[in-house]
């Protein structure tokens, strides 16, 4: 362990392609997480199937690219099919548990993320999985530090869907609409708007939205039924860091957190990325619940 | 006791000690149960008694099994260079030797898995709602990482547990009158907890929490030692379950957060949570029906599995037992008055 931190401290060029890879993969993480956190913020409802979405959708992506399409276009595709998905979750079990106790929405998600995981282990197997995007590898530095192209258009594209949704919140009738209900909800209705249809709206944005995260996981990463719970867990590490409503913040996190999981990946081991992220978590909330304590308040 | 609950107990009793003498092949299967039992009641009571919706107890059940097995080989080897050696030193213990490792391992277990769970609760129990939910999930899936990388009790590798000295049918009797007495000492432990004042101030902070603690409970005092209450219990089964499996390791045996740790819950809804026997009726029903279809399902059991959350948490939220005290309220002592249902539904129209 301390032999790597000294290659760091000998070497600081490896410094830099850790924080490269770490940004470039975060800016994915960032989008589950803000996917995550405008379910939260709009419908109350804490997604414990947010992984499993990411893996669904790189799981499309992969079977579209099968069909000889580009893995990069299938991003249109997989929006689409996820959206619809979404919708359909939506009106099975969503907008049943929308107006119960907390646990029973969250243990309905995680219900969902049991079924959606054993699905795929059963249609596509356990094995680990990459979509071939067919770009060329860059080296920097004297090839000391190696980025792939494909890592560059996904950190791309995952800031151009954020423009497109930040816009769509700000400009567009139904973003409106769905920052009014955030708000207020019981104030939203009175306003008339239909509350039931941007509550489905924004769970089947959320699902077309951690659809394209995935397509961008399948190339620059890998796919595994079973890896969607680290995606849960790390988009809850990063809201409950940021809080709700926190663009910038969600941001910051999630290129944190990527960078952070790197850098534990290469002084403690590979094996200890899992742990890192969850163990993160529990730094996390033991962080937030101190500074409430101070006002005798409760994370809830 | 009532005279009919008198007979229930009897009977329970009665089939409990004619099942293995009745089906010797299915004692481990018939072990199984009772442990499902124990898992069912441990949840409910922070889960349904209190509304700490745990995702992570299973954490305790590891515990207590590392904690037993720490204790039975380190007794007389030197646990380190056992897991070193991968199974090349054979442990071989007499049997006076073996009994005491395993009762004191059982002890060390509950104490083990009892201080975890107090030295936890003040980081998690401070947390409520989803966020007591995530941080427990969280908790198990660090520990069953982390033990992973311990090399001294073998790391993901494992560690073989010391064999039992007599005869395999031996064997299983002696471990499935273990689970039995653990879990009616269980049951009868938290039917008495349930009635004293500790059981009502655990029900106070599922009503209230704010307002329990506003009337002068010592809220977090409470929650510490009823989930301390549930993780002793665990300990113990854990290090029984270690010893009847022979073969320990974290991710399947020790922690496995997305089998037992689910089970729990899931049994626990089915039956009914905030109820003595809906923990029960739900593990023994949730145990068979998994017992018979599980084989016969070809990997879609797992789908069965997260649809049966689904479903109960969506559309039968209140359990067995729930279910039956809303069709005869009055076999619950509970008197429903019937001006008073007539003039609200009067009011409604």
């Amino acid at each position: 362990m301390w032999s790597n931190v000294e290659i760091l401290t000998a070497a600081p060029v490896f410094i830099v392609q850790l924080l490269l890879n770490g940004v470039l993969i975060g800016a994915v993480f960032a989008l589950a997480a803000y996917g995550l956190a405008l379910v939260w913020g709009v419908t109350n409802v804490k997604n414990l199937a947010q992984g499993d979405f990411v893996m669904m959708g790189g799981y499309l992506g992969y079977t579209f690219s099968n069909f000889g399409l580009h893995p990069i276009l299938t991003i249109f595709p997989v929006a689409a099919v996820m959206f619809l998905y979404g919708w359909i979750i939506y009106k099975l079990v969503i907008n049943r548990v929308i107006q119960r106790e907390l646990f029973t929405s969250l243990l309905a998600t995680f219900g969902l993320a049991i079924v959606m995981q054993q699905g795929m282990n059963l249609i596509f197997g356990p094995e680990v999985l990459t979509a071939d995007s067919g770009f060329k590898t860059r080296t920097l530095f004297d090839g000391l530090v190696t980025v792939t192209d494909i890592r560059m258009i996904s950190f791309v594209l995952c800031g151009l869907l954020a423009l497109a949704l930040v816009l769509f919140m700000k400009r567009s009738r139904m973003g409106q609409a769905i920052r009014a209900t955030a708000q207020d909800a019981r104030a939203a209705r009175v306003m008339g708007i239909d509350t039931e249809k941007v509550y489905a709206f924004t769970f089947s944005l959320n699902s077309a939205i951690c659809g394209v995260a995935g397509v961008l996981i399948s190339m620059i990463w890998v796919l595994q039924p079973f890896y969607g719970i680290a995606y849960s867990v790390r988009a809850f590490v990063i809201v409950t860091a940021a809080g709700l409503g926190n663009l910038p913040g969600v941001i910051i996190m999630a290129l944190g957190l990527g960078s952070i999981e790197q850098f534990s990946g290469f002084i403690l081991g590979a094996q200890f990325q899992q742990a890192t992220v969850v163990c993160l978590l529990l730094i996390v909330l033991i962080w937030r619940r101190l500074l409430l304590q101070r006002h005798r308040q409760v994370l809830q | 006791m009532t005279r009919n609950s008198l007979i229930l107990h009897v009977t329970i009793l009665a089939a409990g000690i004619a099942a293995p003498l009745l089906f010797p092949g299915l004692v481990f299967q018939f072990a199984m149960l009772w442990i499902m039992i124990l898992f069912a009641l441990t949840w409910d009571t922070l889960g349904g008694q209190m509304g700490y919706n745990s995702l992570g107890n299973i954490l305790f059940f590891g515990v207590g099994m590392y904690a037993c097995a720490i204790v039975q080989i380190g007794m007389f080897y030197d646990v380190a260079e056992y897991t070193a050696a991968f199974g090349a030193i054979k442990v071989d213990f007499t049997d006076q030797q073996y009994y005491m490792g395993i009762a004191l391992g059982l002890v060390f277990a509950a104490v083990a898995a009892f201080v975890v769970a107090a030295a936890l609760s003040w980081v998690l129990l401070g947390l409520r709602g989803p966020y007591f939910a995530i941080g427990t999930l969280g908790a198990a899936l660090a520990a069953a990482e982390l033990t992973g990388a311990w090399d001294y009790v073998g790391g993901g590798g494992g560690l073989s547990m010391p064999v039992f000295p007599g005869e395999p049918g031996a064997r299983s009797l002696f471990f499935y009158s273990l689970c039995m007495a653990t879990s009616i000492a269980c049951y009868f432990f938290l039917r008495w907890l349930y009635g004293t004042r500790f059981g009502l101030a655990l029900n106070a902070i599922r009503d209230d929490e704010d307002k329990a603690e506003a009337m002068g409970l010592h809220t977090t005092r409470y929650k510490m030692v009823a989930w301390s209450i549930s993780a002793f219990f665990l300990g113990i089964v854990g290090g029984l379950f270690g010893n009847m499996t022979g073969f320990i390791e974290p991710l399947e045996v020790a922690y496995p957060t997305l089998t037992f740790g689910i089970f729990m819950v899931a049994m626990t809804l089915l039956g009914g949570k905030g109820t003595l026997w809906g923990p029960i009726i739900g593990a023994t029903l949730f145990h068979v029906v998994k017992e018979v279809t599980w084989t016969y399902l070809l990997g879609w059991q797992w789908i069965a599995l997260g649809l049966l959350i689904i479903v109960n948490v969506v559309y039968f939220q209140q359990g067995i037992m729930g279910w039956m005290r809303e069709k005869w309220p009055e076999r619950f002592g509970l008197v429903v008055d019937t001006r008073a249902t007539i003039s609200r539904r009067e009011d409604a129209q």
